[in-house]
């Protein structure tokens, strides 16, 4: 099923030399089909010599950009090399790669521009702490009263996207930072159809999480919240209409505006 | 109302010349550009006017219910003060924005500059 057009794999990473090359083995292994890529932020810690190791295809940031600019870079590149969906994975680990198929499925079949790993949907008891799970709680009411529908992760790093969903990340809407509810709701506001599937998360074995630092997580709520607020005034303004209506399905990727950008 | 004394308005005459002249001769170096100029000459010149006008700045003081005129002067200063960073900090953003395209592209480049691709790719299925 997943030998369907072309797709991308990308795997953001930064300081993930621990994990990448299991990371790498499992997504080959479970979506063979699948290119790969490794957008390496900067990392310091060999994450990029590792990866390179594995036979992979390593974008290097030439310094730290962010999570969220790993992901542009992934998206640009798919663009760029014609590529038809992709679907982002996170290299700690944490994501079971046998889901791929099951969440890149909506896609594939043109039913929805993005389909969500929702680690929710897997196991409604996923183990959090009380601090995340009440920003878990408080991003899924923002986004209920904001975009009209609900998710159950809206923070989710495992997706999938069709090329008329990449086009629009690539655009500098696109958070450099932390990509996440604030994304959904714009990318929902822009009528994108946005799907979830479950989706296991196994516990982190190596390296740190980006959210590990309380004044980490501070900022991250902060700055979403506000970046909400920014999307939902640009929305009324008008700003959204700049952007063309989705094309609907995989569509021809090359075709989008940044696309020629890039090439 | 008793504006301000002499010294109070040498003192700002001068900060506020020195501060034109200055601006001025970074511009003439080109170390300065004028789209950064613009904001902290507003300043120099704000402040001039102020010192030696009197009336105004006692008007302005009634106006934004300022005890005495030497407030006033700092107030505007301050205000200038806070424009102008925040020229930077949208200057900056941009900036942001802009390195990290710069990168991207880079990083892509960089790939596709790359002599050979990755030997035995567990993954090619082109």
């Amino acid at each position: 099923m997943l030998a369907e057009g072309r797709g991308l794999a990308v795997i953001p990473a930064r300081d993930e030399s621990a994990s990448i090359q299991e990371t790498l083995a499992r997504v080959a292994e479970a979506a063979p089909h699948l290119d790969l890529v490794v957008v390496d932020d900067g990392s310091s810690d060999g994450t990029r010599e590792a990866a390179l190791a594995a036979g992979a295809r390593v974008l290097s940031h030439p310094f730290w950009l962010g999570y969220g600019a790993a992901l542009q870079t992934g998206f640009k590149y798919a663009l760029a090399k014609g590529y038809r969906w992709v679907v982002t994975i996170d290299a700690d680990g944490q994501h079971d790669a046998r889901d791929i198929p099951s969440v890149a499925e909506p896609v594939l079949a043109g039913t929805a521009d993005i389909s969500v790993g929702s680690r929710f949907l897997a196991d409604p008891d996923y183990p959090m702490d009380a601090l995340k799970r009440a920003g878990v709680r408080f991003f899924r009411w923002v986004y209920r009263a904001l975009a009209g529908r609900s998710i159950t992760d809206p923070t989710s790093g495992f997706k999938c996207l069709n090329g008329a969903a990449l086009a629009f990340c690539a655009r500098d809407v696109f958070p450099h930072d932390y990509p996440d509810t604030d994304m959904m709701i714009t990318l929902q506001k822009a009528r994108f159809r946005i799907v979830e599937r479950p989706a296991r998360m196994r516990a982190r074995r190596a390296g740190r999480s980006m959210h590990a630092r309380f004044s980490g997580r501070v900022y991250y709520v902060f700055k979403v919240t506000v970046s909400i607020l920014a999307t939902v005034f640009r929305e009324s303004h008008g700003y959204l209409g700049e952007s063309p209506v989705p094309a609907r399905g995989p569509g021809p990727a090359s075709r989008s505006p940044a696309a020629e950008k890039m090439s | 109302m008793n504006v301000l004394t002499a010294r109070q308005k040498g003192v700002a005459v001068f900060l506020a010349v020195a501060l034109v002249v200055l601006i001025f001769e970074l511009i003439r170096r080109r170390r300065l550009r004028e789209e950064y100029a613009w904001l902290w000459m507003l300043t120099g010149i704000g402040v001039l006017v102020l010192a030696v006008w009197d009336e105004l700045l006692a008007g302005l003081s009634v106006l934004i219910g300022s005890a005495s005129p030497p407030p006033t002067l700092f107030f505007f200063g301050v205000l200038f003060l806070v424009l102008i960073c925040l020229q930077y900090a949208v200057r900056i953003s941009a900036l942001t924005v802009q390195v990290k395209n710069l990168a991207q592209k880079v990083a892509i480049l960089e790939d596709q500059a790359r002599p050979s691709p990755p030997a035995d790719r567990p993954t090619a299925s082109r």
